[in-house]
This record gives structure tokens, sequence and C-alpha cells, in this order.
């Protein structure tokens, strides 16, 4: 993996518009570098949301480590050249944190910051939900959930037949585990010995009607993934030095997947949102999104 | 007349395909003898996925396939694509549109013994209505091996639905599928009959015994259900002045429904439906199903003969 140094955290490394071959994306953050763009990416979430008037703040903010440490100092990818065939695959199968994944793209360069602001807007190539087909850096459509895993079992097996050595990512909402399709991907992915995709479930306990113990229990949650073949490493998931060390420990394992769940805070960052489920789904409005912002200067 | 099965002539295509072209994947879901992926199976293990009994991890599997470059045919019954899956094939595939082929099999009431719950009369109408999906029905086994030509050829995805019979030849081998072009079979001035998949033997056959009766018929086989052919349901209109659809699927929202909105809004005309009334049928031998439930050449013969009296 290319390990160069950038004027600027964050951005892309090719500095010449001439330059013919876009290089790949520098992963040399430090921690407290990373730690401080999970506050960016908080603050553009918040603002993000606010000015579309709708969204799902809760789950975005859950995820913030999990996107901060794949994107910054793991994954090998190349903003101005999304469709890489080498890089790293990311998949948002929780399609509704869609806010946080555009946030965090438009961080690493592949669109501009600025583009941020009209999430949700007509015309906006940042939608409700992820669309594959329109923005940068994007790799699945989801907002239905349950299908991402499957989805990047897919991913992973082109790979494989491929002989490439390229590594699939997919990011699942602990709620989302409700869905039949979730354990009939975890169990083709262990019975085709898949061990180029890591899973990882933002297990932030709620979902739209409250806790997931009171709407849909999951546990034992960590037991399911392991009786379906998974090598289970569980972390918690806004320590970026925990999850650094988690990927590198799913990236040694062969012969079987490995699922990371990483346990999360709903809505985390903000006092007022977290373990809120009220925040699922709903925009903060102006004087939430100034309390917000204040909270996370 | 030669019967030859289409789900033979399926599997032997993507034998064919799978030798020419590297990018070409085969997933089913545990009925690979049924749907004769076994074919590919045997020969390219690497690119074939046995999914077992779950549809909706296989669509997604295809797509993510078909983001990476591949080119995945997924195929099970025709009940169960898209019918057990069709939000994974909504948001996974048609809204991305990815390059995935769904070819289902036991499509429609000749499945036969099975009864009821294997008989797919509704994978039309939902299919149909998925923007950006090409949706093909082929009429022998000729048709369909150039329609899963085509399917590779073109990129997007498709949706072509086999039955489980053989079928008697419609065409010759030096047939040529073209996409989205309604085939006329026979030529006639008095109506027309639309038809598709097995109809179009029994809507040959109606013309045959109608033109003894003096009636000359038009018999189009709209093998490309979707995008369909709008030139020549308008143009069948405008020369024969009734048209009468013939289809293996509900009334409601097949072939019958399509044509009837070209019609409607290019060139009105009297319009007769043979296809299954809002029922479903029940187990018996696939002859005897397509009699109990109207779609005969007698029926489709009533259906022209209803629709001349009321041509103006």
């Amino acid at each position: 993996m290319a390990m160069m140094s950038l004027p600027e955290m964050g951005g892309p490394k090719s500095t010449s518009a001439t330059s013919v071959e876009a290089e790949a994306f520098s992963l040399s953050a430090s921690v407290a570098e990373m730690e401080a763009m999970a506050k960016k990416l908080r603050r553009h979430i918040i603002t993000m949301i606010g000015k579309a008037g709708s969204g799902h703040p809760g789950g975005s903010l859950s995820s913030v480590e999990i996107l901060t440490t794949l994107y910054f100092k793991l994954m090998r990818h190349k903003p101005l050249d999304p469709q890489w065939p080498d890089r790293d695959r990311f998949i948002l199968s929780k399609g509704h944190a869609a806010p946080l994944l555009y946030a965090t793209l438009a961080e690493c360069g592949y669109f501009p910051v600025e583009e941020l602001l009209t999430l949700r807007q007509i015309d906006s190539r940042l939608q409700g939900h992820t669309d594959r087909t329109i923005t940068p850096g994007v790799e699945m459509s989801s907002g239905s959930l349950g299908q991402g895993l499957s989805f990047a079992l897919g991913v992973a097996l082109a790979d494989r037949i491929d002989g490439q050595d390229y590594r699939v990512y997919a990011l699942l909402g602990d709620g989302e585990c409700n869905e039949g399709q979730v354990w009939e991907a975890a169990m083709a992915t262990a019975h085709y010995n898949v061990d180029n995709l890591t899973a990882i479930v933002d297990n932030n306990g709620q979902q739209i009607d409250g806790w997931n113990c009171d709407v849909m229990s999951l546990d034992p949650f960590a037991g399911k993934w392991q009786a379906f073949g998974w090598k289970v490493i569980e972390v918690d998931g806004h320590s970026i030095p925990q999850l650094i060390d988690a990927f590198k420990e799913a990236q040694k394992v062969k012969g079987q997947p490995a699922v990371i769940i990483a346990h999360t805070i709903k809505g985390k960052g903000v006092s007022f949102m977290e373990n809120n489920p009220d925040f699922h789904g709903t925009a903060p409005n102006t004087i939430e999104v100034e309390l917000a912002l204040k909270e996370l200067e | 007349m030669e019967e030859v099965s289409v789900r033979e002539a399926y599997g032997k295509a993507l034998l064919e395909l799978g030798m020419e072209n590297q990018d070409v994947v085969v997933l089913d879901s545990d009925l690979s003898r049924s749907t004769m992926t076994a074919f590919f199976a045997r020969e390219f293990p690497e690119r074939f996925f046995e999914c077992g009994i779950a549809e909706q991890n296989m669509i997604g599997i295809a797509a993510g396939l078909a983001a990476a470059g591949k080119i995945p045919f997924a195929s099970t019954f025709a009940v169960f694509i898209p019918g057990r899956c069709f939000d994974q094939v909504r948001m996974s595939i048609a809204q991305p549109g990815l390059n995935v082929k769904l070819v289902t099999t036991h499509g429609g009431i000749s499945v036969g013994e099975d009864g009821t719950s294997h008989q797919s009369i509704e994978d039309l109408s939902l299919i149909c209505s998925l923007p950006g999906f090409t949706v093909i029905v082929p009429a022998d086994a000729i048709e369909t091996t150039e329609a899963v030509k085509a399917a590779v050829a073109t990129l997007g995805p498709f949706y072509i639905r086999l039955c489980r019979p053989k079928l008697p030849l419609v065409y010759g081998e030096d047939y040529r599928f073209k996409l989205g072009k309604a085939v006329t079979m026979r030529q006639g001035g008095d109506a027309t009959i639309i038809a598709i998949g097995l109809m179009v033997k029994a809507a040959l056959e109606a013309a045959r015994d109608l033109e003894r009766e003096g009636i000359y018929c038009r018999v189009l086989n709209m093998s490309t259900l979707k995008p369909i052919d709008e030139a020549a349901i308008t143009q069948a209109a405008a020369e024969t002045g009734a048209i009468v659809t013939a289809e293996e699927h509900l009334e409601h929202g097949g072939l019958g429904s399509m044509v009837a909105q070209v019609v409607a809004k290019n060139r009105p005309v009297p319009m007769e439906f043979v296809a299954i009334k809002d029922t479903y049928a029940k187990s018996g031998k696939p002859s005897e199903l397509l009699e109990r439930y109207g779609l005969t050449e007698k029926d489709i013969e009533q259906g022209v003969k209803s629709a001349l009296v009321r041509k103006r």
C-alpha cells in the first residue's frame, strides 16, 4: 500500500491537473488527525441533514469512526479515479447513513465539500439514500435494508474469479440484521470460504421503534455470526485504534469471513441525539443544529 | 412436429457462451437440473455459484458480480424470480441498471401437476413494472438460444421467461432474433393475433383454422415483451382493425395490458384478451390446464370472432 505524505490530510494526492493517472489516496493520517476528521464529518452530517430538513442523523453519527478508519487509514482508493479496478470496495448496506458516506467521500476529494449542502435536493448527486449511478465513489444503490452483504459477496467472488486482491467491506446496521437475507448472505459467504470480505456491524443497539431487544432481539448476536461460520471481532466502534487493530486482524483471517461487531452509540457526539431513537430519521431543527455544532466544536 | 425443450436450449446456449466469454457466470438456487444451468456448472465450476434455496441472496450476489464487471445469469423457477425476491430485483438490479440476466423456467400454468404454488402467472406483470428491464418470452428452443445470445450482447438487466414443457419449433435454424422487434409469423388483413411463448404456436394454428372460414389473420410474435414494439402494434391496428392478444399469464399486467395501452394511445380498435382471468389454476396435465383456463387455439379463434363483431 502506497504511503506518501500529503500537504494537507484528506485531499487526493494528484496535484497536477495534467497528470494522466490519479494517485492512490494517502493513508498516512495519525490517530489524532483521524479523530479531528471524525469530528469534522459529524459537523458535516448535522449541517447537511439540518439544511435538507430530513434524513437520518443517528445511524450516520454512530458509524463515523468506522468510515474514518476505512477511508483514511485502510482502504486502497483513488478519489480522482473512482472506478480504479484495483480499489478496495466499501459497500454501505445501511443506506440511510448516506450523509456520512457523502461527507467522507467529499473530504477524500471525490467531489467538492460544498456539494454536501445539496443533500436530498432536486438534481443533486447526493440522493436521500445512496445511488451508485450518479455519485462518484458510491459502490451500491441502497436504502432497502438487508441487501448489502449479498452484493458485497458478489463483488468478492468476482475478485476471486479474476485473481485480484482487492478487499470488500460491507457496513450493516444491527437493526438491519432483522432481515432474513442478511443470514442467507452470512451462510453463503462462509460456505464459499470467502476471506477477502470484511463485514462490519454498527451495533448501536437501536432501531426506529426503539431498542433492538424490545423490537426484535438479536441476542446472542456474536454467537449467531459464529454459528454461521464467521470469525467475530468485537470492538468499541468509536475507538479508532481499536478499529484499526480489528480491521488488521480481520485481514489475517483465512478460509472464512470475518465480521467486526462495532459497539457504538446511536447519535454519538451530540448529547441530545445519543441513544435517542427520535433522531433515527428526524432532522434537527435550526436551534438543534446550532446546539449540536457547538458541542462538536 | 418436432418438439424441443426450451430449458435444454437455454442450458446449451449458456455452455456455449461460457466457452466464448470468460465474463459469463451463472447462479442457481438449488434447481440447476431443472433450469439446465447444470450443463454450465459441470463445465465451469469456478464460474458457477450454487446459492441454495435463497433467491434473495442470489439476486444480491448477481448484482455484486455485475457491478464488478461479470455477466451473471441467475436462474430458478419463474414463481421465485421475481416473486420471491421482487425488492432485491428492484433495488439491487433495476434501480442501478446492472447487467444481470435473469432467466426463469417453469413459467405459466403449463408447469402442470405441481399446482397453484408453482404456476407463475404474475411474473411478467411484476418484472415489466420495473424501469429499464428488457423482458423476453421466447416462442421455441431456437428463439431461446437467440434470446440468450442477445442478452449477453446487450448491456442492462434482462428477464427471459421459459416454460417447462417441450415446445414445437416455430422457427428454423436460420432464424435471427432482433431485440425489440415483433416477428410477423403470418400475414393477414382481417385481424391481428399478438402472442408470446407457447401461445405463438396456438396463434398460428388458430390463424390456419380461421383462414378456412375466410378470416385472414396476421400473427405477431411479441417475444420482446419490453420494450414492446409499438410500431408493429400500431401498424397492425391500422391495417387490420382488430387485435387479439394471447399469453400464458394473468389478463392484467402482461402482454394484453401492454398492447392495449399502445392501441388506446395510437390507434383504438376492438381488442380481445386470451389470458388467465383473475384466478389461480390447479393441478392437472398441461394440456388439460391450458384448455380449462382458456389458452387454446379455439379460445384465440373465439377472440378473433368477438373482436371482428365490433370492428367498424
